[in-house]
């Protein structure tokens, strides 16, 4: 089947398929405890690292920054990062502005300090490559794609220019259409939602004051959520059909359909970057793993982008496998081994279909203008408002801050 | 980086896909030693700190045991031989029930591990003479018809400052109900009649023991199943149950 492969000379402990945001981050969190990887990514390098990435951006929470210092990337990405100090959340009919009963939840009520940081893509891409060049136990094959892989007492991967890679673990970190687990045959559940994101970043006349806004519109929501300097990420819900028509205007009279919605709170507003759009859905993995194979972030799980936790829980996931991995490997243990794998899924799944079922559920809930859902809507929002202890529970849960954390996650070593 | 196996095996095809599905049978988490699977972490966990404490070794180096000579008592289908060896240890496995030793030597093969695995006894290896850094006693202690014996023989393997890590079960009402009770009547995770209750040794009784056969105790922990989350750890103060010690021969 595969003819003429070469095999690379010095074969890396693991070989992570995928070079997006996940992969280099997991890459470095493993050399940090000995262990030596190669990045597989079909992009070539000046894609990757180029601009076009600018007006996207992440709603990092507090444990997924702590991931990041314990990798020592946060340093070059801190400067450049925007803290989260409130987040309200409201439920709103375009042009009306927030209705009177709304959520608020003040970073003062946790002890952790902010809740988050908006981390912009362009920044956190850049640190992660820079750190990953630095560190000679990380190789990266950029341009090159994975063509097959076999599973024995250790895998090999092969690759389009005819290459071989033997490495005893794989990790797709390859998306949402992961070919690793399609490989694997690992299948997915999933559905669509008919709803397309549009995404952009605004320059605006007023200060946010670190205030990130979840509006819940009957299209779907709307997320203000802020960057350095008088910008904002928004995050635009609509139906595919209103999508593809609001995207198909001018950058004048996309912030002529887009700014009623919010209401002036924010001033002028013009746009600072690209637009984008993404379709929604949900596709999750039937498994996390098999044996040396193991998926991690949109590969494992690709949720609604609502709330921001795609990225965060792929951080979740690669700061609970490197402690996996790390933790076998000082044991002696085989890391690639279904036996070990098997912790990191037990880990991980439950919190995997709790979001995915938690995201949806929520979706479905507000991108809705049934009268009466919206009247309870608001008052179950009010409730969460009025109790304290309620309140700090779902802050501490938005801050990535609950469950059984990765080490990396709780500021600690590995 | 790992020595392989030299010698080519001799054992007709039969009697290899018979021990390869014995292999299979001892490395299956989900299998009939499940138990052991949830387990070693935590043991393996006690026994890398004891060795690396011991011998000033850094768990992070690679290969972090090489040059010592270990031994691994009991050793079954090389659940803790493997990990010993991969840490870069020189190691042999011996066991008393010949069947485990080719289904050992199968596996090793297979995940390319050079492991001098043998059909023998303590007390054999003793009369031969044979010399260890580290002895891996886990479980067996409670299986044996004369412990003191049997732990001097241990002593005797030892070089002089080496670690022996024994590892058995506590003897009292709790123990009875979750290793024998619990363990091999309820979950059936174990064959009935694996474990005799009154063979069972308190920590008080095995430190005495250690002593008597001129070994030096110096560390104690227990190993505490948490039923809620479903896993092991290593406790400082509860022995309740299962326990290990590490003791150490007396430079002369």
């Amino acid at each position: 089947m595969h003819a003429h492969i070469s095999l690379m000379s010095d074969p890396s402990d693991i070989t992570i398929v995928g070079g997006g945001l996940t992969g280099p981050t997991l890459a470095l969190a493993l050399a940090n405890a000995g262990l030596t990887t190669t990045i597989i990514d079909g992009l070539p390098r000046d894609t990757l690292a180029d601009a076009a990435f600018n007006g996207r951006s992440y709603a990092l929470a507090l444990a997924a920054q702590r991931l990041l210092q314990a990798i020592r990337i946060w340093d070059a990405v801190e400067d450049h990062a925007q803290p989260i100090l409130d987040i309200r959340v409201s439920d709103g009919h375009a042009g009306a502005g927030p209705s009177p009963l709304a959520l608020h939840f003040d970073h003062a009520e946790i002890e952790e300090g902010p809740m988050g940081y908006m981390v912009e893509d362009r920044y956190l891409r850049r640190a992660l490559l820079d750190a990953v060049d630095a560190i000679p136990d990380i190789q990266v094959m950029n341009g090159v794609s994975v063509v097959g892989q076999t599973v024995s007492q250790r895998a090999q991967v092969y690759l389009d220019d005819g290459s071989m890679l033997d490495t005893q673990l794989i990790v797709g970190a390859d998306g949402r259409q992961s070919g690793t687990a399609q490989r694997a045959s690992i299948r997915r559940n999933g559905w669509e939602y008919g709803q397309t994101a549009l995404v952009c970043a605004i320059e605006h006349d007023l200060p946010h004051n670190g205030t990130a806004h979840q509006f819940f519109m009957p299209e779907g929501p709307l997320a203000i959520l802020p960057l350095s300097g008088n910008r904002c990420s928004i995050v635009w819900t609509e139906t595919d059909e209103n999508a593809v028509a609001i995207n198909a205007l001018n950058d004048a009279s996309y912030l002529e359909v887009l700014h009623p919605r919010f209401g002036d709170f924010l001033g002028e507003i013009a746009l600072a970057g690209r637009r984008f759009t993404y379709p929604l859905g949900i596709t999750i993995a039937e498994r996390l793993v098999e044996d040396r194979i193991a998926l991690v972030g949109d590969a494992a799980h690709g949720v609604h982008p609502i709330a921001g936790q795609g990225l965060n829980a792929g951080y979740r996931d690669i700061a609970a496998l490197a402690e996996v991995i790390v933790d076998a490997h000082r044991r002696g243990e085989d890391f690639g081994s279904l036996l070990v794998l098997e912790r990191y899924q037990q880990w991980r799944r439950f919190d995997v279909q709790t979001l995915a079922l938690a995201t949806d559920t929520f979706n479905h809930l507000f991108s809705n203008d049934n009268p009466i859902l919206r009247m309870g809507r608001d008052i179950g929002l009010g409730i969460v408002n009025a109790i304290p202890g309620l309140r700090r529970g779902f802050i501490r849960e938005a801050a990535g801050l609950t469950g059984d954390l990765p080490r990396l996650m709780q500021g600690r070593p590995l | 980086m790992f020595g392989m196996q030299s010698e080519t095996n001799t054992v007709d095809h039969a009697e290899v896909s018979k021990f390869e599905a014995m292999a299979n049978e001892w490395w299956d988490p989900h299998g009939k030693f499940k138990p052991l699977h949830m387990l070693n972490p935590c043991r393996l966990d006690y026994i890398t700190t004891q060795i690396a404490g011991e011998f000033g070794r850094d768990l992070n180096a690679p290969l972090p045991f090489a040059g010592l000579r270990l031994l691994d008592i009991g050793c079954g289908g090389g659940l803790l031989s493997e990990p010993m060896a991969r840490l870069g240890a020189d190691v042999v496995g011996a066991d008393a029930a010949e069947r485990n030793i080719p289904v050992a030597q199968v596996h090793a093969e297979r995940s390319g591990l050079d492991i001098d695995y043998r059909n023998t006894t303590a007390e054999a290896l003793a009369d031969q003479g044979e010399q260890f850094d580290v002895i891996l006693n886990m479980e067996v202690v409670e299986h044996v018809a004369d412990p003191l014996g049997y732990l001097t023989a241990c002593r005797i393997l030892l070089k002089q400052g080496g670690l022996h890590i024994c590892s058995t079960i506590n003897r009292n009402p709790k123990s009875y109900a979750m290793a024998i009770f619990g363990a091999e009547v309820v979950m059936r995770w174990l064959p009935k009649g694996t474990h005799d209750w009154s063979k069972f040794i308190t920590p008080d009784e095995l430190y005495d023991l250690l002593q008597q056969a001129r070994l030096k105790p110096v560390d104690r922990k227990g190993f505490v199943f948490n039923p809620i989350s479903w896993s092991w750890r290593i406790s400082d103060r509860d022995l309740s149950v299962n326990y290990v010690t590490a003791s150490v021969s007396p430079q002369a």
